[in-house]
């Protein structure tokens, strides 16, 4: 026998230790690297963009001015996956224990949380409706096993303030499609976007490997289809636009477009393939969102005329989730 | 003709490292090596969609799409992993390159950038890995166990496994939670849970006892492994097997339905697997060692019908939360009347010669047919309403397990297995 074959199990907790110590080390080198120097957490302010740092990790919102995006980063209390403002209410859909669960927090504009929601997975959308009464978010619920191949769907959640009603999931509304009621298990909803009413909604529904935007009544619990391959809608500060992500091929990258509702008539714009978001009215014209460009590692937020006459021009980098503070 | 089940002396001697229970050291070296090994491929797999759509901002569309069409295609590396085992005579040392290759993995996912294609090899390259070893693994742990445990083994090693399984999603939350959702740390910590494991495989699991290096193997070469499927009871099993997987909805559309048709709140989605797991963990011993007594097929059976009860329950839609506690009490004896059994089973069909290859066979006649039984049911629930897409799943399971019983004549056991070598 060989030295090494006689003190095989000496050699092999050794190795362990050494690896259970350099992980240690692995871990406490990367968090103390951190810049830790954040200072103290100012409120929102009116004419301030949000969005979500995503150079931190941890969900940190930041704050910038939105005439001055490229200026001082001041951060919020908030630590969220995706966050949204509107008239004072916040939805922050953040982490909720290593259950493992995930919440929709919401909060009034002191930051006192009104109402938490327990939510099925990962966030991906939140909004808030222009009075503030009206929270959505839509969270990806995908399968915990190894054996599921691409398994995963969508659960889109409505909150009504005033009422206190909870919508816990789209699925539950009477969808139709040309008239047709949809009865189809694979239906998914996602991207809510409410209008001034407080009632009427759009919303993303897809079954096999379509999509339609569709427009729905959330006292009636009803949806009809408004038009095909269109995703993530948000309307216009007026009302009179709906902003969306399109598919510009079956599986290729989406574009984002801008409809006119009353004449039903489609703007592609042109240079931003790469957004995979919810787009946000920054004002009546301006619309931005974010989008991951060729080998960059993490997503960027971009502004760009609605009615496409300008390029996309860069925001915020390393970042996600814009959203105005109004 | 061979008897397979001759070999009566337990070859635990190989290693010296005792017994536990009557479950050679072997086998508890190895439920460990898993144990580990699924901690870091589950950290791993709770963190994608997070990692997919919060820090790189992708589609998860397309991941989904690569995800499954890279498993559909890592499934047959377990013909591969299982021939190369028998063809060297080396299980540990291929199971030791699959568990390597998915320890490597780990690191490789900051080269990966937010490219989805890339992201997906990643992935595909520990899928690999997990393709290659697995069926060594479940050789070593059969050539390590005296025949009469063989069930007893395997439920132990699918139970660590599973407990490895669980843990590794909490570990990453954990994580997550109090020091946020960066990736180098996830996949740094996921990388040394998968590199201890490999670390417990090298120290604690013997290799090959010497005098077998020494001693002429006869060379085995493909069509050894496809000439098991001439003796009766191995192709019985093998058939069976694939049939009933055919039968089988994958665990993701059982809890969307359950979620739904028992009307609890979605929230709660997260935490059914974790039900399933955590009656396979505590089921998977105590059913293996019935199963040697009762015979391993039977228990086989059984483990279907309990798959039955769950569907019969999803089709009734019973509502509230004791229909959700009872299908997933169901749906883990499914499992741990199945997964180890199926292997212990089959130990018993196969020469030692070509074990590997033979379980390989047998895994992935099963693997194949519940990949395309849940694409298949994903087409039913594109026009059908999900109880009765169940029951169609219900009918076709019925129809399988009378398949699968003709095929190897009712209830017959085997402890005094007999196959064509």
């Amino acid at each position: 026998m060989t030295a090494l074959a006689r003190h095989r199990v000496a050699i092999g907790i050794a190795a362990i230790v050494l690896v259970l110590l350099g992980g240690g080390g692995f871990v406490a080198w990367t968090v103390a690297k951190r810049d830790d120097a954040r200072a103290s957490a100012a409120p929102p302010v009116q004419g301030g963009l949000l969005f979500v740092d995503l150079e931190s990790y941890d969900g940190q919102v930041d704050q910038v001015a939105l005439a001055d995006p490229g200026g001082k980063r001041t951060p919020t209390a908030l630590r969220c996956q995706r966050v949204y403002v509107a008239a004072g209410t916040t939805v922050c859909l953040r982490l909720a224990g290593i259950g493992p669960s995930y919440e929709a927090a919401v909060l009034d504009a002191d930051g006192e949380v009104l109402r938490t929601v327990a939510l099925p997975g990962t966030p991906s959308r939140a909004r808030v409706s222009q009075s503030g009464k009206v929270v959505s978010w839509t969270t990806f619920v995908t399968g915990d096993s190894y054996s599921v191949p691409g398994g995963f769907s969508t659960r889109t959640g409505v909150l009504d303030l005033a009422s206190g009603t909870l919508v816990e999931s789209l699925e539950t509304f009477r969808s139709t499609v040309g008239g047709q009621v949809m009865t189809a298990a694979d239906i998914n909803f996602w991207g809510v976007t409410v209008a001034q009413d407080d009632r009427t909604f759009y919303a993303t529904m897809a079954t096999a490997g379509r999509t339609w935007l569709m427009k729905g009544d959330l006292v009636a619990r009803t949806m009809a289809d408004v038009r095909q391959t269109a995703e993530c809608p948000s309307l216009s500060p007026d009302g009179t636009k709906v902003a969306y992500k399109k598919r510009t091929s079956r599986t290729g990258p989406w574009r984002l477009a801008v409809a006119d509702l009353r004449t039903n008539a489609e703007t592609v714009i042109e240079g931003t393939t790469g957004i995979d978001d919810q787009a946000t009215w920054l004002d009546g014209d301006t619309l931005a969102y974010a989008a991951t460009n060729g080998d960059e590692k993490r997503s960027s937020i971009y502004e760009v005329r609605a009615d496409g006459s300008t390029a996309p021009k860069v925001l915020i980098t390393a970042a996600a989730s814009p959203v105005p503070v109004r | 003709m061979y008897l397979a089940s001759a070999r009566t002396t337990p070859v635990e001697a190989a290693g010296g490292t005792g017994v536990t229970g009557k479950v050679p050291g072997t086998v508890v070296a190895l439920g460990a090596v898993s144990l580990l090994t699924d901690v870091s491929a589950e950290m791993v797999t709770a963190f994608m969609p997070v990692y997919v759509l919060y820090v790189l901002q992708l589609g998860y569309v397309q991941f989904g799409l690569l995800d499954g069409l890279y498993s559909g295609a890592t499934v047959l590396l377990r013909l591969v992993g299982g021939h190369l085992g028998d063809r060297l005579g080396k299980y540990r040392a291929v199971a030791l390159a699959g568990y390597g290759i998915s320890a490597l993995s780990k690191l490789l996912f900051p080269f990966a950038g937010a490219s989805t294609a890339a992201i997906g090899a990643v992935v595909a390259t520990d899928r690999a890995g997990k393709g290659l070893r697995t069926a060594p693994r479940d050789a070593l742990i059969s050539l390590a166990t005296p025949a009469p445990v063989l069930g007893r083994a395997f439920g132990l090693h699918r139970a660590m496994d599973t407990f490895g399984a669980m843990l590794g999603p909490l570990v990453t939350f954990l994580i997550m939670i109090q020091l946020g959702a960066d990736p180098s740390l996830v996949f740094g910590v996921s990388f040394c849970f998968a590199l201890v494991g490999v670390i417990v495989l090298v120290t604690f699991v013997p290799g090959p006892p010497r005098t077998a290096v020494a001693a002429p193997r006869p060379e085995i070469r493909w069509r050894d492994g496809l000439h098991l499927l001439r003796g009766k009871r191995f192709r019985g099993a093998s058939v069976a097997a694939t049939v009933l997987g055919f039968a089988t909805i994958s665990d993701a559309f059982v809890f969307v339905v359950l979620q739904k048709t028992a009307g609890v709140p979605t929230s709660l989605l997260p935490l059914l697997p974790l039900g399933t797991a955590l009656v396979f963990l505590l089921a998977a011993l105590p059913l293996g060692r019935v199963a040697d007594r009762f015979g391993r097929w039977r228990m086989f059976a059984v483990g279907h019908v309990a798959l039955l009860g769950v569907y019969a329950l999803l089709v009734l839609g019973g509502r509230g939360i004791a229909v959700v506690c009872l299908v997933l009490l169901l749906h883990g004896l499914f499992y741990a009347a199945t997964d180890g059994v199926l292997m212990a089973h089959g130990a018993e069909l196969v020469p030692e010669s070509i074990r590997a290859s033979g379980l390989a066979i047998l895994q992935t006649g099963q693997a194949v047919a519940r990949l395309l039984s849940s694409v298949l049911f994903g087409v039913l629930l594109t026009f059908l309403d999900m109880r009765w897409a169940v029951l169609v799943a219900a009918v076709a399971l019925l129809a399988a397990l009378g398949t699968a019983l003709v095929l190897t004549g009712r209830g017959r056991t085997g402890a005094d297995a007999e196959v064509a070598a």
